[in-house]
């Protein structure tokens, strides 16, 4: 008799199940940790205090990017400069001792590979299709984008996974997200995430690990992919995966820590097994039209408040829902905006191109096509490129992107997470408009009081140019 | 982890609703690299306003806190734990709780107790002059006025907190089974296996 048709998540979820408990528990191998420094210092004390070891430093990463600051990190003569801030200070050396005394690779802070950890995996290949990832951080829904199922874990979990190198998981739901037809000239990843956030909502993948389908997915690089699973966690849903197909194996093959020879040849005849089959069932369906979606831009304080660069800033009165009404006053209020406002109209500071959405070789690329040639408008004051990784910032610079950017009045940093995060000193300033790659729009996310504009990188070089949120589409010839 | 089977003092009548782990703990003291100290931040943000009740002398090292519908929501930070049990807190009582904080509470060594409304009413008002006793073996919470109040408790969290087992320890007691799996996977998936050092 033929097995059942299982769903992607299915297949990888079974092949690490170790043993189930009576109330449906499993306890769950993972296969890839990585480790930043925000998460990780309370995790490796309670191992000291218990006594406890490690399990499998070997399929263990450890990267700092939340608070490392994004100015040089070394001087002229090549010394590494100090953190400032005493409490980064505190928690980098924490992680550099506990990598020390506990034997676990490193990318220290001036490292060539150093950068954001779901930037970090994919690009040493030690992210990898049906593999169980987990890191200390929502984020890593990302690494779904090479076929993995990845999520972010708490740092009690943290801690578990060092001293058992395994989980005790609940199975969650499937959910699909099928995208039909193709996008519209000039429609990015960004842009298709942010409209399927507001589609299901922030709640909408609850409980639910999503797989996206369809033709886009096929033919998306695996970089937009990593864009697209990396923001899943903002529909609600615990992680999002996307097939592993030729694509990825091309991605990843020739990568550091990617497998390499018969090994190599082996684990892509078992990745190609991996895909959903034909007639497996999802416990929910999105369809959604590929031809509906504009480039999108956020107007309040969730991922869910989406609309098209041609729309306007929404009336709180248009929603039925009385506690969305009320959330949406007051995301209003906090963002400085009133309904019926075109957001082609609204004016920005700030521009941030980074983080673990949007930071890769790609998206600075297709920042830098809409930069080159122009400079940013006068009432933008501070705008930041900050690549995801030393390697990705290496990789721009031969194709000669920075001087795109300085030509345009950018800044030029070091990577890490900056100002996605208000975290260390890359801080948007109370009151002000920032146009920001970055995937939450959260009150205070980029600093206290700080209006983020979430959209894609494209769309933010564009909002540089003109000074206001702008339809790249819009923008013509340099 | 410290074994918990009752618990007997004062409780801080807090009784606000929707607090989430931004009132608990706010994102500033993300940055610390131990667990102690949080106690410090707790609350910050309320005990700015003179007469709150976590700076009152009559609730000073109370055991017990007392909150309302879905306590812990918002961001995940196990900091939210971790500054309670800093505050001396060893159980939350509450008419519901946020999934997450609930499961870093239970982790942390900390009991969650959800009771209808009008029970956790009743024990607001008890608390502002009165002890209360919980017993986690009986499942209930009792005043000196003779109320007696009943919760449910998943038995497998109830087992850990009264033997005071964390869960890293429970499935060490599993290595075997660990070590088997990690066995078939070297000879299934032996990329898998190899790891970064190799
Ligand atoms: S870039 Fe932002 S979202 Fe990504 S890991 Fe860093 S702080 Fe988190």
């Amino acid at each position: 008799m033929a097995s059942k048709p299982r769903t992607l998540y299915e297949k990888i979820w079974n092949a690490h199940v170790i043993e189930r408990r009576e109330d449906g528990t499993c306890l769950v191998y993972i296969d890839r940790h990585l480790v930043h420094e925000v998460t990780s210092p309370q995790a490796f004390e309670a191992l000291r205090i218990a006594g406890r070891k490690l399990r499998r430093p070997d399929l263990t990463l450890a990267v700092p990017d939340h608070n490392v600051p994004t100015t040089a990190r070394v001087d002229d003569a090549g010394n590494q400069l100090p953190i400032a801030d005493p409490q980064s200070a505190a928690q980098l050396a924490a992680l550099e001792k506990n990598v020390a005394d506990f034997g676990i690779r490193y990318f220290d802070a001036v490292a060539p590979q150093q950068g954001i950890v779901h930037v970090v995996g994919p690009e040493q290949g030690f992210s990898l299709p049906g593999a169980t990832i987990v890191c200390g951080d929502s984020h890593t829904a990302a690494h779904g984008g090479v076929g993995a199922l990845a999520f972010g874990i708490g740092t009690s979990e943290v801690e578990h996974v060092l001293a058992t190198q395994t989980l005790l998981l609940s199975p969650s739901k499937t959910m699909e997200v099928r995208v039909e037809g193709e996008l519209g000239p000039g429609i990015t990843s960004k842009d298709l995430i942010l409209h399927i956030i507001g589609v299901i909502g922030t709640a909408g993948g609850t409980g639910y690990v999503i797989e996206y389908r369809g033709r886009v997915f096929d033919e998306m690089s695996v970089e937009g992919r990593l864009t697209v699973c990396n923001m899943s966690i903002e529909g609600g849903a615990r992680a999002g995966l996307i097939a592993p197909d030729e694509t990825t194996f091309a991605y990843l093959k020739g990568r550091p820590m990617a497998p390499q020879g018969a090994d190599w040849d082996a684990a892509v005849a078992w990745w190609r097994t991996l895909a959903t089959d034909p007639g497996a069932s999802f416990d929910k369906t999105v369809v959604i039209d590929a031809a509906d979606i504009e480039p999108c831009v956020t107007w309040g304080t969730s991922p869910e408040d989406v609309v098209a660069i041609g729309g306007a800033v929404p009336s709180p009165e248009s929603f039925a829902d009385p506690s969305k009404r009320e959330a949406a006053q007051k995301s209003l209020d906090y963002m400085g905006l009133e309904p019926g406002t075109r957001m082609a109209d609204i004016p920005v500071e700030n521009i941030f191109i980074g983080s673990c959405t949007n930071s890769r070789i790609e998206d600075l690329r297709a920042a830098a096509a809409v930069l080159k040639g122009r400079r940013k408008a006068d009432n933008v004051g501070w705008a930041i490129v900050v690549p995801g990784s030393g390697l990705v910032k290496a990789q721009a610079e031969e194709e000669g992107l920075d001087r795109i950017f300085t030509a345009a009045g950018f800044e030029w940093r070091e990577p890490g997470c900056s100002a996605c995060l208000g975290m260390n000193p890359d801080k948007v300033a109370p009151g002000t408009r920032c146009a920001s790659t970055s995937n939450r729009n959260f009150v205070g996310r980029q600093g206290p009081g700080a209006r983020t504009h979430l959209l894609s990188p494209a769309m933010a070089a564009a909002a540089a140019v003109t000074g206001r949120l702008t339809d790249v589409r819009d923008l013509g010839e340099a | 982890m410290k074994e918990l089977a009752e618990i007997e003092g004062r409780a801080i009548p807090y009784g606000a609703k929707n607090v989430d782990t931004d009132v608990i703990i706010p994102a500033r003291w993300l940055k610390t690299i131990t667990r102690e100290g949080l106690g410090e931040g707790a609350f910050e943000t309320v005990r700015e306003k003179h007469d709150n009740v976590f700076d009152d002398p009559e609730y000073a090292g109370a055991p017990i806190l007392i909150a309302g519908d879905n306590f812990g929501c918002g961001s995940s930070r196990e900091h939210a734990a971790w500054a309670l049990l800093d505050m001396g807190v060893r159980a939350v009582i509450a008419p519901s709780f946020s999934d997450i904080f609930a499961s870093n509470a239970f982790k942390n060594g900390i009991l969650t107790v959800a009771l209808p409304q009008e029970q956790v009413d009743r024990l607001l008002e008890v608390a502002r002059t009165q002890p209360l006793h919980i017993d986690l073996e009986a499942q209930s919470v009792t005043t000196p006025m003779q109320d007696r109040f009943r919760f449910e408790i998943d038995s497998f969290r109830k087992h850990c907190l009264l033997e005071g087992l964390d869960e890293v320890g429970l499935t060490l007691e599993r290595s075997d089974a660990i070590t088997n799996y990690e066995q078939r996977q070297r000879s299934d998936a032996p990329w898998l296996a190899k790891g970064v050092n190799a």
